[in-house]
């Protein structure tokens, strides 16, 4: 079993996580969750790959991209695979 | 010292040496995050597999302390197992362990599949692993197990130490 290209930095219960799920879910990507502190200051990990300390924040190993801001991260999602069918494997 | 009264676990069928380490998936916290990650995912090498109670019990305490000053994390993959959620797990890493990631196993079905649970007396409904060492090689297969049979019980360090080694050279 190969691990899912895409990361998915979220927080338990944030609704523009949430946002960001149904999306994956909506155009059948495989995804690995990452969940994070609620305290924004400890969210290191979140500030590394990303550039800040906000969820959600995804890595598409597909096509390079990290990024975050749920709308964006949908305009994204949609833009990349909504005509693709489901691309998840790659 | 005072005399006191230790408490004989019930006898249990656990994995031992020699049978291959049960597989099971569960989030995996570090310090920064957690997910979920399968045994056989993270196992490629000599692995220390550590059951124990609740995060915030003094035996819990005491074994994390021992493996820090042991350094066994620089020496293999270190992964504890307790019935403690994954926040928990962040703040007890956040203080000890450092270099171990912590399985999250609140429904205590691995710690039953590896036959080390623990019914806590007086906490209806909660049902714990006894700390428990397993070490695993690279294709899963325990190599040294050592199970608790009393209550409170610790590690036989040095027994687990010179497993390590014995694997590891």
């Amino acid at each position: 079993m190969t691990d899912p290209q895409i990361t998915l930095y979220r927080l338990q219960a944030c609704p523009y996580c949430e946002r960001v799920v149904r999306t994956l879910d909506r155009l059948g990507l495989e995804y690995r969750s990452r969940y994070v502190e609620p305290m924004h200051s400890e969210r290191n990990v979140v500030k590394r790959v990303s550039g800040a300390r906000s969820v959600p924040a995804i890595v598409d190993r597909n096509t390079g991209v990290t990024m975050s801001e749920s709308a964006n991260i949908v305009e994204y999602l949609e833009g990349t695979y909504e005509d693709a069918g489901a691309a998840g494997g790659a | 010292m005072p005399e006191f009264e230790v408490v004989e676990l019930p006898e249990t069928d656990h994995v031992t040496a020699g049978e291959t380490a049960p597989e099971f998936t569960r989030p995996l916290v570090g310090e920064e995050f957690w997910e979920d990650r399968a045994l056989s995912a993270v196992v490629d090498g000599p692995t220390l597999l550590v059951f124990h109670p609740m995060d915030g019990a003094f035996q819990t305490t005491y074994v994390y302390n021992e493996i820090d000053d042991r350094g066994w994390a620089d020496a293999l993959p270190v992964y504890g197992v307790s019935i403690s959620s994954p926040y928990e797990h962040k703040d007890l890493l956040a203080e000890r362990g450092d270099g171990v990631r912590v399985f999250s196993d609140p429904s205590a079905e691995v710690i039953e599949s590896y036959g080390v649970a623990h019914d806590v007396d007086g906490m209806a409904g909660i049902t714990e692993a006894r700390p428990a060492v397993f070490l695993l090689d690279d294709d899963r297969v325990v190599r040294y197990a050592w199970v608790g049979s009393e209550h409170p019980s610790f590690p036989d360090y040095d027994a687990v130490e010179s497993a390590i080694d014995d694997l590891l050279e």
